[in-house]
């Protein structure tokens, strides 16, 4: 541990705010990527599922928006240490698109536009616990943000809820994605503090 | 510039590399396995706000090297390079 | 790999921008267009690291300068702008970068391009010509805001006004001093050519400021005849602080 700064306390957050171990406070909404933005005209958008052999199903932008979507008011935990609660997104849930799916899978790899990749079990993007999210804070979601559309599973550490979506694949075992493979957790609970891969 | 998301270059991760690499690594000059492209490191493009350190090829972006200070080490992945040639001189 | 240095003089810039001069025993001297990392440390072991270029030339004192912007939403750059005081403590590491840098060995003209808070490594390699005696013919195009943000006023326009050694053009984007021949506005390709080395001297090109910045620059001067290898850059973040 370094010498300590005089007067230096990092970033303060009220005490009456109940966060999960080790994170402040934001009230603005950092941008944070492992790349350049990508863009993606809507005409070639798609959310493919399959299951590394075949492609189970498939929307392309139209088809995903005439899905019924719902608006949900969530809390987020970046890794990085910040969290941003009560924030507001309209997404269509991972039940949905799920819905029609039979699978013995039990882990996902979510893959994004660029070259970004994280994996989630099956069970944690069902339950009303996850959506592909196109709007925050009632407008289109932007693109430094993940806009066309972003994974959004709050329960989970930011890194999670990929950016730029664009499909998943069903994996029988659990493969690490991008930040999963390089010393994170392969979960990911941010009220465990399950940021390293040593963490339990 | 389109993107909102401000790359740095190669010299804003040269304290985090000087904790892998004995030698200054901005002189070094990366070969990409990706395109083939040689540059100075220094003019990789750092993607630095994340929870690691992500270095791009300036002129294909796929990734040259990762970096995560993580609580059980450092991990580094260099699978983007075909070589790094550090400069003795450096 | 942490060095400690002892804050022994603080001076401001500007409204948001202040010097810090820290002496440090075992700094085993730099050249000029390195940084330094500083790190602080809360009593709960929280840490924070970020990049400042060092301002200051090399010298054979064990004192170095850094010179730190105020963000408005920073972690660090408040602490340091405001908190700091002499006799406090810094962990710093480095020197840092061994490609953007100026030795007073290099004998062919320099141009330098600044954007803002760019212009800290910049200074350190004008100080350093000067420390070393050199008579290189150095440029300097430094774009800011307004006058209020030009860091180094008195001592560039002292460089300037003896014997022309160091040229010193400023570009201001936002506000112009009172009779200023040209309205406010960003550097654009007249500039480059009515203010910077032409291009078959062979200068070499510095540019240092925030990444968009830097990207419009490089562009420039490639376009105005200048060599992609003469050209070193270093980018500071979109509100100017390097990560």
């Amino acid at each position: 541990m370094g010498i300590i700064s005089r007067g230096f306390s990092g970033r303060r957050t009220p005490t009456d705010v109940k966060l999960p171990p080790g994170q402040y406070l934001t009230t603005d909404f950092p941008v944070l990527s492992a790349g350049p933005t990508p863009h993606v005209p809507l005409e070639n958008w798609e959310f493919v599922i399959d299951d590394a052999k075949n492609v189970l199903q498939r929307w392309d932008w139209k088809s995903f928006r005439n899905l019924p979507s719902e608006t949900v008011t969530v809390d987020l935990h970046c890794v990085t240490r910040w969290s941003k609660l009560g924030t507001s997104w309209e997404g269509i849930p991972l039940d949905t698109l799920l819905a029609d799916i039979k699978t013995d899978a039990s882990y996902t790899l979510v893959r994004s536009y660029g070259d970004y990749t994280t994996n989630v079990p099956l069970k944690d993007l069902l339950n009303k616990q996850a959506w592909i999210a196109f709007r925050y804070d009632g407008q289109d979601l932007a693109p430094e943000h993940g806009g066309p559309a972003r994974l959004l599973v709050p329960h989970l550490y930011l890194w999670k809820s990929a950016k730029w979506v664009r499909g998943m694949t069903l994996m029988h075992e659990d493969k690490p994605g991008f930040w999963e493979g390089l010393g994170y957790h392969i979960y990911g609970d941010p009220w465990r503090e399950q940021r390293y891969s040593g963490d339990r | 510039m389109s993107s909102h998301i401000a790359y740095l270059d190669g010299n804003a991760a040269a304290g985090e590399l000087s904790k892998v690499f004995a030698m200054d690594v901005t002189t070094a000059q990366g070969k990409c396995k990706h395109c083939g492209a040689t540059r100075r490191f220094a003019e990789a493009r750092l993607y630095m706000e994340g929870p690691g350190v992500v270095a791009r090829c300036s002129v294909c972006e796929h990734v040259l090297l990762r970096v995560v200070s993580a609580r059980q080490g450092v991990f580094l992945d260099v699978r983007g390079l075909t070589y790094l040639q550090f400069n003795m001189m450096g | 790999m942490w060095r400690v240095g002892t804050v022994v003089a603080l001076h401001d810039e500007t409204a948001t921008a202040r010097t810090i001069t820290l002496e440090v025993p075992d700094w085993p001297g730099h050249v000029a267009g390195q940084h330094v990392d500083v790190r602080l440390t809360a009593p709960d072991g929280y840490s924070a690291v970020r990049s400042y270029s060092l301002a200051s030339a090399p010298n054979s004192e064990r004192r170095v300068q850094i010179t730190v912007e105020r963000l408005l939403n920073g972690e660090v750059s408040p602490y340091l702008t405001q908190e700091v005081i002499v006799g406090d403590r810094l962990e710093l590491r480095g020197p840092i970068g061994g490609w953007f840098v100026w030795r007073s060995q290099q004998t062919e003209p320099v141009q330098l391009v600044a954007g803002g808070s760019g212009i800290v490594p910049l200074m350190a390699m004008i100080r350093s010509r000067t420390s070393a005696g050199s008579t290189v013919p150095f440029r300097l195009l430094y774009s800011v805001r307004e006058p209020g943000a030009v860091f180094y006023r008195d001592e560039l326009r002292a460089l300037s006004a003896e014997h022309r050694s160091v040229i010193v053009t400023y570009a201001y984007t936002r506000t112009v001093p009172k009779d200023w021949p040209r309205p406010p506005g960003r550097i654009d390709a007249a500039l480059i050519t009515d203010t910077t080395w032409p291009a078959d001297l062979g200068p070499a090109c510095y540019i240092c400021g925030p990444t968009p910045f830097v990207e419009t620059v490089a562009n420039l001067l490639t376009a105005s005849g200048n060599e992609r290898d003469k050209i070193r850059t270093e980018r500071f973040g979109p509100t100017g602080e390097r990560k």
